[in-house]
C-alpha cells in the first residue's frame, strides 16, 4: 500500500514523431524514479498548469534508457504532451494499473491486435515476447489503421516480421499502399491460429476490442484467454475519485487490462 | 478513533463506563478542546442542524428536533430538552475528513527544474462529537475507500488518523431513516472512542457514555460523571431499541446487490429518469459518496501551477466523458450508476454497501425521490417479471 | 495447401470431395485482373495463398480504390448466387496467388442435386457475408479517426 504523492518530474529525453498527431516521448527521470512499469500499465503525465492525462507505456526502455510514451494529441494535455520538446519537463506518476497478464500467457502462442493508437500499450508485449521467445509459442501481431499515414511505430512493425507472423490491414489505402485494406479482424482468417494454445491481448477502440473478442472466440479461443485494454475517464488513477468505473469495476485499479470473460457482460450494457 | 498507524483497524476493546450530566457534556467539550482538538458537533443554524466547530457544550441543540420527510426538513422544538434526539442533518463528517476542495500539490518553475510540492498544511485534529450510528458507518466504509486499496489518499488519512470520535446511538429516527434495513443502526458498531446514549426521563436528562479505545477512556476519566446504574443503562438500550421499531423506511427484504444487478434493464429507471433533476444533491449529502475531480491552475507568471481536487457527482454530465461525449449520457443512465453503486457495485469495490440508511439523499432530493422506494419497485418488478425473463 | 482453415472445413468429408471434384487448382502472377465490375459472374474462388485487392472504379482515381483485401483461407465472389449475376467490384492479385476456382454452373447444378450439400454451401456463404458486411459496417464508424473530429 502507497500513500499518493505528487508526481515526479521527468524529463524529455528524445521525441520521435509517429503521425501527424501522434509522437513517442522518452521520459527519464530529472531526480527521484518511480517504480519499475510492467506491459499494459500506465502513468498520468502532467502538463505543466495544463493537466493530467493517463498515458501507458509504450516501450519500459527507450534508447536513453527511459520510459516511452506514445501520446495522440487529441485534448488540451495530450496535445501540450504532443508539442514536447527535447529537455522539456513533465510530472509523472505511476505505476497504475493491471497490465497484461504475461504469466497467463507464457507457454501459449501469443496474439497481440490492435486498433490505431491502441498499438502503443501492446507494444511492450512485443519486446517482451521477442526477449524471451523460449517462454512463449508463437508470435503473431495483427494491427489495424484508418490510413498507412496513422500508422504508429510502422518501422519498428517490418522489424518484427520473421520473428513474429505480422499482419497490417488500414481501412483507407492511399497510394503507394500495397498492404491489405479492411478490418483488423478479416486477418484473423489469414494466420494459422491454433485455438487452443492461443492467448489473444486485445486494444484499441471499444468497439474495435468488442468486435475482435467476439471474431475470437467464434474461432474458439476461450474468453479468459482473451485480454482487453479498456478505457473510461480516470482523474486519480489511485481508485478514489470515481470516475473511471465500469459497473463493479474502478478500472484505474481492476484495469486498465481484464480478461474478455469478464468484460463482455459489461461492455454490452449500454450507458454503463 | 485516534491513531497515527491504519484507521482500518477496529477500536481496541477498552470500554469504561459512567453516566453523566449536561455538566458532563459541557467537561467533554472542554476536555477534548484542551486536549488540542478541534471540536465539530451539531449545532442550530439556518433552519437546519448543521456540523460546526463548537466553543461550548451550549451550541448543541438542545431542545431541537426534526421532521424529515422526502423533500423536506423542519426544525421543531422539543419539550424534552435532548440535545441528540434529532435525525441526520445536511452534512455529514466527510466534510471535515474528505473535504469539497484541497490543493493535493503544487509545482514551481525553478531555473530549469520543475519542483512539485505535496500540500505542506498540517491536517486539523477534529474531535467529533454526535457521530450517529448510521454516520460512524460511513466513515468506516469511507476509510475503506480512500485508505483500504492499494493507495492511499493522504488528506483523508491525515484527517481521519487524528480524529477522535463521539459516537451517539439513535434514540429518535426521522421519517427517512432506514439503519435497520441497512444493518447500521440504531446502536453503535465499532470504531468510536467514547458512544454516548442520551436518555431524558423523570430521572433527568443524562448521557450513559462508554470508551471504545484508551484515548477515549482517558477522557472519560477526566469528565464528572457518576458510576453507571442500571436504570439509566436500561432506560438508554429501551430507547434505542424503540428506535429500531419506528424507522420511517425500508429497505425490501431482497439481497440488494442481486437486485442492482439483476435490473438494469428495468423500466423503472425510466420512470425515475423523468424525475430525476440530476442536480446532484443525494451525491453531495450522501455520508460515503466520494467523488472527486481535479482542477489545474496556474498564476499569472506561468510558473506556479497548482492542482486542486473538488467534489464531483456521478450526476454531472462531463462526469463520464470520454473523448466524444460522455460514456452516461441518460438521465436513466446516472441515476442507475448512483444507485446500483451505492447498494451493489460497491461490495464489488470495496466489500460492502455504500448506503448505510441515513435517508439523507431522501431529504434533500428537491424532488422527494426515495431511495427505498425505488428499490422496492425493482424489487416488484423482478417478481412480476414472467419466469421464463427472470433469469 | 496451406493448413489454414477454410470455408469449406464445415462441409462433411462426402460433401467437400463433391465439391472440390468440380473444382481447379488455379495460380496467378502479382497484378492479374481476375474480373471487373459488371463482368459476368460466373465462377468463385477459394484463395489458398498470395492476396487480392477487391477495388472499385472511380473516375479520375488511379488506382481504383482498393476497398477490402483478401488472403489466403478466404472465398473471392459471391455474385454468382444470385441476379443479376454480375460482378459488384474488381479484383486484382497484388502478390503471386494459387486457389481453388469454381465454376458457377456446375456448383449449382451440384447444390440442386444435393440439396443437403447445398444447403450447406449456402449457409457456409450466408456466414462469409454476413462477416464482411459486419466488417464493413464497423468500418462505417470510421473508429480510428481524431477524436476531436467525431459528432460529439
Amino acid at each position: 500500500m502507497s500513500t499518493v504523492t505528487p508526481p515526479l518530474p521527468y524529463r524529455v529525453a528524445a521525441t520521435e514523431p509517429e503521425t501527424a498527431d501522434t509522437r513517442s516521448v522518452e521520459l527519464v527521470p530529472a531526480g527521484r524514479e518511480l517504480p519499475p512499469f510492467s506491459p499494459g500499465q500506465f502513468a498520468m503525465v502532467y502538463a505543466f498548469g495544463v493537466g493530467e492525462v493517463p498515458v501507458s507505456v509504450s516501450a519500459l526502455r527507450g534508447r536513453h534508457g527511459g520510459l516511452v510514451h506514445t501520446v495522440r494529441a487529441v485534448g488540451a494535455t495530450s496535445t501540450a504532451l504532443y508539442r514536447l520538446r527535447e529537455g522539456d519537463t513533465v510530472g509523472l506518476r505511476g505505476p497504475y494499473g493491471t497490465g497484461w497478464d504475461l504469466d497467463a500467457v507464457a507457454g501459449h502462442d501469443v496474439l497481440v491486435i490492435a486498433g490505431g493508437i491502441g498499438l502503443a500499450p501492446l507494444r511492450p508485449v512485443v519486446h517482451t515476447v521477442l526477449d524471451r521467445p523460449a517462454a512463449y509459442g508463437r508470435l503473431g501481431v495483427l494491427v489495424g489503421a484508418r490510413t498507412p499515414d496513422d500508422l504508429i511505430h510502422r518501422k519498428e512493425i517490418d522489424d518484427w516480421r520473421g520473428p513474429a507472423a505480422v499482419g497490417v490491414t488500414v481501412d483507407r489505402p492511399g497510394p503507394g499502399w500495397h498492404g491489405a485494406v479492411g478490418v483488423v479482424t478479416a486477418l484473423l482468417d489469414r494466420i494459422d491460429l491454433r485455438p487452443d494454445r492461443t492467448c489473444a491481448l486485445v486494444c484499441g477502440p471499444e468497439v474495435m476490442i468488442r468486435h475482435t473478442a467476439r471474431a475470437l472466440t467464434g474461432r474458439g479461443v476461450p474468453a479468459h484467454r482473451v485480454q482487453v485494454s479498456l478505457e473510461r475517464n480516470m482523474r486519480c488513477a489511485t481508485g478514489h475519485c470515481g470516475h473511471c468505473q465500469l459497473g463493479p469495476l474502478l478500472l484505474c485499479r481492476d484495469g486498465p487490462v481484464i480478461g474478455y470473460d469478464r468484460a463482455e457482460p459489461l461492455l454490452t450494457v449500454r450507458e454503463l | 478513533m485516534h491513531t497515527d498507524t491504519d484507521v482500518n483497524t477496529p477500536a481496541p476493546a477498552a470500554s469504561e463506563e459512567k453516566v453523566m450530566g449536561k455538566d458532563g457534556m459541557a467537561a467533554l467539550v472542554g476536555a477534548l478542546t484542551g486536549r488540542g482538538y478541534t471540536v465539530v458537533g451539531p449545532t442550530v443554524r439556518d433552519g437546519a442542524i448543521v456540523l460546526a466547530e463548537l466553543e461550548s457544550a451550549d451550541q448543541l441543540p438542545y431542545g431541537w428536533g426534526v421532521e424529515l420527510q422526502a423533500g423536506q426538513y423542519r426544525l421543531r422544538r422539543r419539550p424534552d430538552g435532548a440535545a441528540f434526539a434529532n435525525a441526520a442533518g445536511p452534512q455529514s463528517w466527510k466534510t471535515f475528513l474528505h473535504p469539497s476542495r484541497v490543493r493535493q500539490w503544487s509545482a514551481d518553475r525553478v531555473g530549469e527544474e520543475t519542483v512539485f510540492t505535496a500540500d505542506p498544511s498540517p491536517p486539523p485534529r477534529y474531535a467529533f462529537l454526535g457521530v450517529r450510528s448510521c454516520d460512524l458507518r460511513a466513515v468506516a466504509i469511507q476509510d475503506r475507500v480512500l485508505t483500504g486499496g492499494p493507495h492511499r489518499d493522504p488528506v483523508y488519512q491525515g484527517r481521519r488518523s487524528g480524529a477522535f470520535l463521539v459516537a451517539v446511538e439513535c434514540t429518535e429516527p426521522g421519517g427517512t431513516c432506514f439503519c435497520v434495513s441497512m444493518g447500521t443502526g440504531p446502536a453503535a458498531g465499532p470504531g468510536y472512542d467514547l458512544v454516548l446514549t442520551e436518555v431524558v426521563d423523570d430521572d433527568g436528562h443524562r448521557f450513559w457514555i462508554r470508551s471504545g479505545s484508551r484515548e477515549g477512556a482517558e477522557v472519560l476519566a477526566e469528565l464528572p460523571a457518576h458510576p453507571a446504574d442500571s436504570a439509566t443503562r436500561e432506560a438508554a438500550r429501551a430507547g434505542v431499541t424503540a428506535a429500531a421499531e419506528r424507522m420511517g423506511r425500508t429497505m425490501p427484504e431482497a439481497d440488494l446487490r442481486e437486485l442492482m444487478a439483476g435490473t438494469l434493464d428495468a423500466p423503472r429507471w425510466d420512470d425515475v429518469a423523468g424525475r430525476c433533476l440530476t442536480c446532484g444533491n443525494c451525491t453531495m449529502v450522501c455520508p460515503t459518496c466520494f467523488c472527486t475531480t481535479t482542477e489545474d491552475v496556474t498564476d499569472l507568471t506561468g510558473d506556479h501551477a497548482e492542482r486542486w481536487r473538488l467534489w464531483d457527482s456521478c450526476f454531472d454530465l462531463d462526469f463520464s466523458h470520454l473523448h466524444g461525449g460522455p460514456v452516461r449520457a441518460s438521465t436513466r443512465s446516472r441515476y442507475r450508476q448512483w444507485m446500483t453503486h451505492k447498494l451493489g457495485t460497491w461490495y464489488d469495490q470495496f466489500g460492502s454497501s455504500g448506503c448505510v440508511g441515513c435517508g439523507r439523499c431522501i431529504v434533500w432530493c428537491p424532488v422527494a425521490i426515495d431511495i427505498t422506494e425505488e428499490a422496492a419497485a425493482l424489487h416488484d418488478w423482478t417478481r412480476s417479471r414472467p419466469p421464463e425473463d427472470a433469469s | 495447401m496451406t493448413g489454414l482453415p477454410t470455408p469449406l472445413d464445415l462441409l462433411s468429408a462426402a460433401q467437400s470431395e463433391r465439391l472440390l471434384a468440380i473444382g481447379l487448382d488455379v495460380s496467378f502472377p502479382a497484378g492479374t485482373r481476375l474480373f471487373d465490375e459488371g463482368g459476368k459472374a460466373d465462377r468463385f474462388w477459394l484463395l489458398r495463398a498470395g492476396e487480392v485487392d477487391l477495388d472499385i472504379h472511380v473516375p479520375g482515381r488511379h488506382p481504383a480504390p482498393v476497398v477490402e483485401t483478401l488472403g489466403p483461407g478466404q472465398m473471392l465472389g459471391w455474385s454468382w448466387i444470385a441476379p443479376p449475376y454480375r460482378w459488384n467490384l474488381g479484383a486484382r492479385t497484388t502478390t503471386a496467388a494459387r486457389a481453388t476456382e469454381f465454376p458457377a454452373g456446375p456448383v449449382l447444378d451440384l447444390c440442386a442435386a444435393d440439396p443437403a450439400l447445398g444447403y450447406a454451401l449456402m449457409r457456409r456463404f450466408t456466414e462469409v457475408v454476413a462477416e464482411r458486411l459486419q466488417a464493413t459496417r464497423i468500418r462505417l464508424l470510421d473508429l480510428y479517426a481524431p477524436y476531436g473530429s467525431r459528432p460529439a
